[in-house]
């Protein structure tokens, strides 16, 4: 079984301070905390109890700028097999529309043949509850958003609850499927320290490829060339 | 919320400076076990690094939803019905995520699942688990008995019991008291029967006071020697929780609800011995002890800390008279003093752990070479350390626990004896530190030998008579000299005497003015690294002055009042 989780890092709104806000009125990201959008933490959660149960492989994927890489690093940590980054100035300011074409095309491209994708049922910066939706849309798959549990999966069949205005609402439906997931209903598991070490000292272990509009770019394993491409993404991009 | 460790500058201090070098060396076979373990250091620096993540990690999970919980499992304590044992729902979920980080194993060796961690280490995340929930530290901190197991039992348990410790699946408990056998464990009287013929053993007795003793697998003391009387027929055995271990009630506590104290009753228990009959409470029981002593210790410690934390923040937001009430001397006296003790208990908890790590590389190291003279004596040199330094730290740091707790209620007057404020169960939960794994009294009896016959004065020879102190530290330093010529007065004046009883009586002065000194010296040593530990050295210090004066005067005039005539003083 295949899942894949798109997540974001979001400025933490929890806690804003004056210069929250840029003169233009859009988010200043440099003066907040970066966190892993809480919503996003609960569906990796729902995908790593499915990891847990079915042995599920889980692939996540964010869109950001390369300081993002620090929720894919979280993300190993609690369980994740595999990560990807798609970070490009030309990225910059997406809105909805963008960013689930952009997602979309990564999932086609990274992970041809998975079962759910899941993402957080919103993100705490935008509020908006599009983007997983739309990305179902242009898979042509069908979704459920909302979804509190997933109660077992067996011969593509996903039996699932979600919340709805009434209570909560018992679904069974077809694999593959797009889910986003609503927060707290489950704890998200802590970083495990093995992992972390593991992770930490051996950079091998993260394959980052890096989208570009016009490239793709594929770096050697090893510390140095992660540095470098750090340094080159963090040199081009525009925060924003 | 905080992070315990990133907001704990002494913590970060003390794992700086802590000269752990040739412990992480020796415990990681010189980095050679990276080519097995993916998650193993492969130098110094790695494994340094691989310490802070954790204690991020493990001071994350304290900080947030740890100490978020507290409250509420203070409140709903344990729940017992029919014979079976629940846990708080809070201490459920903060269990769930500490040992799903991996933390339930932090000094088992990797071959079993287990990080390889120093005990440092270990008893840094304890501390911050006991900051955060004291009662959760009784649970996290029988992990350890893991560690007994690793050092006792024969390998196919090992493989079989430790890989469940490092992976959470279970808990433990060490199942030793009795209703007739607390501080006397000789006196136990549960009994392990062998079967001949299938050569299985089965227990059968009453055990109370057991912290957790609805653990899944636990370490029981036994008589194995029928018809015995002391501690020489006591043997140690690994159960499993079947139906035969009937838990009979739990204990309505001071303090720490959310431990089960359970009475336990072992009809025909299986049972497997651990290591080799008859050792179970002269040499098990006391490794078993020093290292849950040592928990206990940072126990204290992480409680004290939490109710200063609390102290100070109400200090400085609590107005009277016009002013905050931090700027009254009376106040600030209280918290000054609170959190020097605070930072002297750590210095000597972090100085025993780095003895109590050095006694068990060289411990491994000289049984695997036997003929390796300069292993085998640094083995017994810091053996004897490390069991002098465990029940110093115990009693002080569970003491210090009681003072600091105590001030902290009374910073906060009225309101701190209030359930609505987080002191008040501080000072509850920190009621029990000085009592379980060994009272004060106790661990001072276990302390006093190491002071009376040199070993102590031998420790402050070796690691403070060389250091060269600046200028402006000299001071301080004679005032050290004067503690310790005192003491040594008194240690003489104890041998002129020649009487158990007279020694008995002031083993707590001796210990006390024993533990003062090689705390200032400790705290000195680090007053050369900046102005707050030289501030922190220099008030420690003059009360360890004032405090000896008090300590050594009954000594040094050989009074005997309480001895001679306790009859008349109690009508009795």
């Amino acid at each position: 079984m295949e899942i894949v989780v798109l997540v974001k890092q979001v400025p933490d709104t929890a806690n804003v301070g004056a210069d929250a806000m840029k003169e233009d009125g859009t988010v200043n990201r440099a003066a907040l905390k970066a966190v892993f959008n809480p919503d996003d933490l609960h569906a990796l959660e729902l995908a790593l109890e499915m990891k847990d149960k079915y042995g599920a492989k889980v692939t996540v994927i964010t869109m950001g700028p390369p300081k993002a890489v620090e929720i894919l690093r979280e993300s190993l940590y609690r369980g994740a097999d595999n990560v990807f980054l798609l970070s490009d100035p030309k990225f910059a300011g997406s809105d909805t529309l963008a960013t689930s074409l952009i997602l979309k095309s990564a999932i086609e491209a990274k992970a041809k043949k998975f079962d759910i994708i899941m993402a957080g049922r919103q993100a705490i910066d935008g509020d908006t509850a599009q983007v997983g939706p739309q990305i179902a849309e242009k898979l042509n798959i069908p979704q459920v958003t909302f979804v509190t549990e997933i109660e077992s999966i067996k011969n593509n069949t996903i039996k699932l609850s979600r919340l709805s205005d009434e209570g909560t609402e018992v679904i069974e439906c077809k694999t593959p499927i797009l889910l986003t997931v609503e927060g707290g209903f489950n704890t998200p598991r802590s970083p495990r320290v093995k992992r972390m070490f593991k992770y930490t000292t051996r950079v091998k272990e993260i394959h980052s490829v890096i989208f570009k509009s016009i490239e793709t770019k594929n770096y050697e394993p090893n510390q140095n060339s992660v540095n470098q491409m750090m340094k080159e993404l963090i040199s081009e991009h525009i925060i924003g | 919320m905080a992070n315990f460790f990133d907001d704990n500058k002494d913590l970060q201090f003390h794992l700086e400076h802590t000269d752990l070098d040739d412990v992480i060396t020796k415990l990681e076979n010189n980095f050679t076990e990276n080519k097995t373990y993916d998650y193993a250091p492969r130098n110094l620096k790695e494994a340094r690094r691989s310490y802070i993540e954790a204690l991020r990690v493990a001071g994350e999970i304290t900080g947030t939803t740890v100490a978020a919980n507290a409250e509420a499992v203070d409140e709903e304590g344990c729940h017992f019905d029919h014979g079976k044992v629940e846990y708080a729902s809070g201490t459920k979920q903060n269990m769930k995520l500490l040992l799903g980080a991996d933390l339930g194993g932090i000094t088992i060796p990797r071959q079993y699942g287990g990080l390889n961690f120093p005990t440092t280490v270990s008893t840094m995340i304890i501390e911050m688990v006991s900051r955060a929930d004291a009662s959760l530290m009784n649970l996290i901190g029988l992990q350890d008995i893991g560690e007994t197991i690793n050092e006792f039992a024969e390998e196919s348990m090992k493989a079989k019991y430790l890989p469940m410790f490092t992976k959470g699946e279970v808990t433990g408990a060490m199942i030793l008291t009795e209703p007739d056998a607390g501080s006397d464990l000789q006196a136990v009287q549960t009994k392990a029967i062998l079967d001949e013929k299938t050569g299985e053993w089965k227990l059968y007795g009453v055990k109370r006071f057991i912290t957790n003793g609805c653990a899944d697998i636990s370490l029981v003391l036994a008589r194995s020697e029928l018809g015995s009387k002391d501690g020489r027929g006591l043997s140690m055995f690994l159960i499993e929780k079947d139906d035969t271990v009937q838990i009979r009630r739990i204990e309505n506590k001071h303090g720490i609800h959310g431990s089960p104290t359970c009475e336990i009753q072992f009809n025909g228990t299986k049972a497997l011995l651990i290591g080799k009959r008859k050792l179970g409470l002269i040499r098990y029981v006391i490794s078993l002890m020093n290292g849950a002593r040592l928990a206990v210790s940072a126990q204290g410690i992480g409680i004290a800390e939490a109710a200063y934390r609390e102290a100070l923040k109400y200090a400085k937001e609590r107005v009277q008279f016009g002013s905050p009430i931090i700027n009254f001397p009376a106040v600030y006296d209280m918290l000054t003093w609170m959190k020097v003790q605070i930072e002297g208990g750590r210095a000597l908890i972090y100085e025993t752990c780095k003895y109590v790590d050095l006694k068990k590389v060289y411990t491994a190291l000289n049984e695997h070479e036997s003929d390796n003279k300069e292993y085998r004596e640094r083995a017994k040199k810091y053996s004897s350390i490390a069991a002098l330094l465990t029940p110093l730290s115990k009693a002080y740091n569970t003491e210090m626990s009681n003072r600091v707790t105590y001030d902290a209620v009374q910073i906060h007057a009225g309101t701190g004896f209030m359930k609505e404020f987080p002191v008040e169960r501080l000072s509850r939960d920190a009621r029990i530190t000085n009592i379980y794994e060994g009272t004060t009294q106790l661990q001072v009896i276990a302390a006093i030998g190491g002071i009376l016959n040199g070993t102590y004065e031998e420790l402050l020879k070796e690691d403070y008579d060389n250091i060269k102190f600046p200028t402006e530290l000299h001071n301080l330093r004679e005032t050290l000299t004067s503690i310790r010529s005192m003491l040594n007065k008194c240690i003489n004046v104890i041998a002129e005497v020649n009487d158990k009883d007279f020694m008995s009586y002031y083993s707590r002065n001796i210990v006390d003015m024993a533990t003062d000194l090689l705390i200032g010296y400790r705290l000195l040593q680090f007053g050369i690294h900046n102005e707050h530990k030289r501030e922190i050295a220099k008030l420690f210090i003059e009360k360890a002055f004032a405090n000896t004066l008090k300590l050594s005067e009954p000594v040094m005039k050989r009074n005997k009042t309480a001895m001679e005539n306790r009859d008349i003083i109690l009508e009795v």
